[in-house]
């Protein structure tokens, strides 16, 4: 993850043509290569999609996806949806609370589409399916031995 | 010798079981061995509970092979390739979950590589569009109409219906919009689509496009996806480089393109309007109806919504005709669904089958019962909003209005499996919070309601004035049921009542007076 910096952010905004009405895919792109959304980010972004700070905010603040805080350097999301409640999320999710490292931003996740694979846990944007407590070791290792 | 046809599904749920590695592992037996293959990232069949399935085509039979590991892979091949193995299961296309179905909208995946534009034509592709052209956009809708097909997302609204509004409608620029913001749990049917047969989607859409006069078309797919959207942005290059989309399409002067956006995990904005003010860039805040989103859509203009899997079912009622589609399926619900086995299920996937099937030939006859192999407590149908249906609602045909009839829905066909370790005040508890934490706040009942729902529910659990608290949480179903603008808010209480009428006893000391 790199920094936000002038240029970045509007190498992303003429990507989109400097469109208000591309806000949503903007940010997306931005959380997509930065990880967040930072204050100063809001700010450059209303200047150059001619829209208000408020305006920005609120889309900021609504989806889910747009972290307004630096994540860790790995971003695990755990499905905490009906479809993987029937199959031990919830203790999953427990067991994963315990694992964890500062160097991991757990996030719940409502629903991964694996759902006849369940429980599916999301790790750096790859999704897994029949994740045991022991899968679930064995994948967070790998992920943090990768660097 | 020509080369070995090797199969090895790229689809999100294969892929998080191992797909991705079984194929990296195919290769490189291939490279040290000398054997001369072809190994081609196909959609998914649909049998999740067997992925990764491999496939080794043999003079024209295609072998499969399920559960594979990497580790499986060297006996595979000592086996000489489609040979026998401990995990061969015959031809594919004799497994038993898979020829029984009804494949009518999916019947390309897994049959064909989904980002192969010559095995698309190879396979009817841009047939329909074509077909549509010679008979012109009036008999289109009429041939939809005709089918009887309804919203697959969940609402069950004509198509017919609403593409003919829409043709009728006044204006200069018109929009396909598809939905394809799958947050229900229990549902990866429109993702199996999208990553299995993308051109299907593209030719549906170009189809509805040519029917009521739309040049523009937009997909909304949800964030949670990055698979579907890396096939589906190469699908759409795929076919604008080969003049399957853009200006005066194949010589037809039709002109048509999609563009492709990104959701940002709010699940509301899988309702039509909160999916549209987030195509225009805004928070998903549902909007008010009418104005039906037919006649002011998207910036205003006239714009069909269709899910993924309702516009995926055109191409073949426009080749086989509206009538056969009518034919299948039962009363007001023709057609075929593609019903979604999940969560606590031994043979989990997806199963395309007219309506009229019941929920128990569904989860025991194809499901083979629970994965734990205890017995099913609780059904939940249709994702978050659905009701929870005990065992003895299990032989109930599935049916648009008999659902209705209790209190249920089939919403996208999301069938989520619990077996009797459930607790289902948790259950009623979630859905209250999901509601909570999805809430787009436009409207009182919704935003507040569903806070002061998981409030009440938690004072039942732990046994606090239960009597008091039970009618209080049935008066605050009423009024988001009554009140709510969406179907966030008004269907919520569907699965929360379903609990107090069937699983009281899971409350602490019975939430049922």
């Amino acid at each position: 993850m790199t920094d936000q910096n002038n240029e970045s952010i509007s190498r992303i905004v003429q990507h989109y043509d400097g469109k208000p009405e591309m806000l949503v895919q903007i940010l997306q792109s931005i959380v997509q290569a930065h990880g967040w959304v930072s204050e100063d980010t809001i700010r450059k972004l209303a200047g150059a999609l001619n829209l208000s700070r408020a305006d920005v905010h609120g889309v900021v603040e609504y989806y889910h996806d747009f972290r307004t805080e630096k994540p860790g350097k790995h971003i695990v999301k755990i499905c905490q949806a009906e479809a993987c409640q029937a199959m031990g999320s919830r203790e999953l999710t427990a067991h994963a609370e315990d694992s964890v490292d500062g160097s991991v931003t757990l996030e719940p996740v409502y629903c991964l589409g694996n759902c006849a694979c369940a429980p599916a846990v999301m790790m750096n944007g790859k999704t897994h399916g029949r994740v045991s407590a022991d899968r679930f070791d064995t994948l967070l290792s790998s992920l943090q031995e990768a660097k | 010798m020509p080369a070995t046809k090797i199969y090895v599904p790229r689809e999100t749920t294969s892929v998080s079981v191992g797909a991705d590695e079984v194929a990296l592992a195919i290769a490189r037996q291939a490279k040290k061995t000398g054997a001369k293959i072809q190994l081609i990232r196909n959609g998914s069949w649909g049998a999740c509970w067997l992925e990764p399935l491999v496939e080794v085509e043999v003079d024209g039979v295609r072998i499969a092979y399920g559960n594979v590991t990497p580790e499986d892979v060297p006996a595979l091949f000592e086996a000489g390739l489609g040979g026998k193995h401990d995990k061969c299961l015959g031809p594919v296309n004799e497994i038993d979950y898979l020829v029984s179905q009804d494949r009518w909208t999916f019947w390309r995946c897994g049959l064909t590589d989904p980002l192969s534009l010559e095995d698309f034509l190879a396979h009817q592709g841009f047939k329909a569009l074509q077909k549509a052209w010679d008979i012109g956009a009036d008999a289109v809708i009429s041939e939809v109409t005709e089918s009887g097909l309804r919203g697959r997302g969940g609402a069950g609204f004509p198509a017919g219906i609403k593409w003919r509004t829409v043709a009728d409608a006044e204006g200069d620029q018109k929009y396909i919009a598809c939905n394809a913001d799958e947050g229900d749990s229990g549902t990866f049917s429109d993702r199996m689509l999208m990553e299995g047969d993308p051109f299907g989607l593209i030719e549906a859409m170009a189809i509805a496009g040519y029917a009521v006069g739309a040049s523009k078309a937009y997909i909304y797919l949800r964030s949670e996806y990055p698979l579907t959207h890396m096939i589906l942005s190469r699908a759409l290059d795929t076919a604008r480089e080969a003049g399957w989309l853009g200006d005066d399409i194949q010589g037809s002067g039709f002109n048509f393109d999609i563009d492709l956006h990104l959701g940002a995990g709010s699940y509301v904005c899988g309702e039509e309007t909160a999916m549209l003010e987030s195509l225009e860039g805004k928070k998903g805040i549902v909007r008010y109806k009418p104005p039906l989103p037919a006649h002011e859509g998207l910036f205003g203009k006239p714009t069909v919504v269709n899910n993924v899997v309702t516009l995926a079912s055109v191409p073949n009622i426009i080749n086989l005709g509206g009538e056969r589609y009518a034919g299948m399926g039962v009363n007001r619900s023709t057609g075929t669904l593609a019903f979604q086995l999940a969560g606590n299920i031994k043979r989990g996937g997806l199963v395309e089958k007219s309506f009229g099937i019941t929920l128990r030939e569904l989860i025991e006859g194809y499901g083979g019962g629970t994965a734990s192999g205890r017995p099913v407590k609780a059904v939940q149908v249709g994702g978050p909003l659905g009701a929870y249906l005990p065992d003895s609602q299990l032989d109930i045909r599935l049916d648009y209005e008999a659902f209705t009839e209790i209190s249920a829905m089939i919403g996208h066909g999301g069938i989520v499996v619990f077996d009797d370790t459930a607790d289902m005040a948790q259950q009623a508890r979630f859905a209250m919070e999901f509601c909570a934490i999805e809430s787009c706040g436009k409207c009182t009942p919704c935003r507040i309601g569903s806070t002061r729902g998981v409030e009440v529910i938690d004072r039942m659990i732990n046994d606090e004035k239960r009597d008091e608290n039970y009618d209080l949480l049935v008066e605050l179903c009423d009024t988001m049921e009554d009140a709510s603008l969406c179907a966030m808010g008004g269907m919520t209480p569907y699965p929360v009542r379903s609990v107090l009428k069937h699983f009281a006893e899971d409350f602490a000391s019975g939430g049922q007076k």
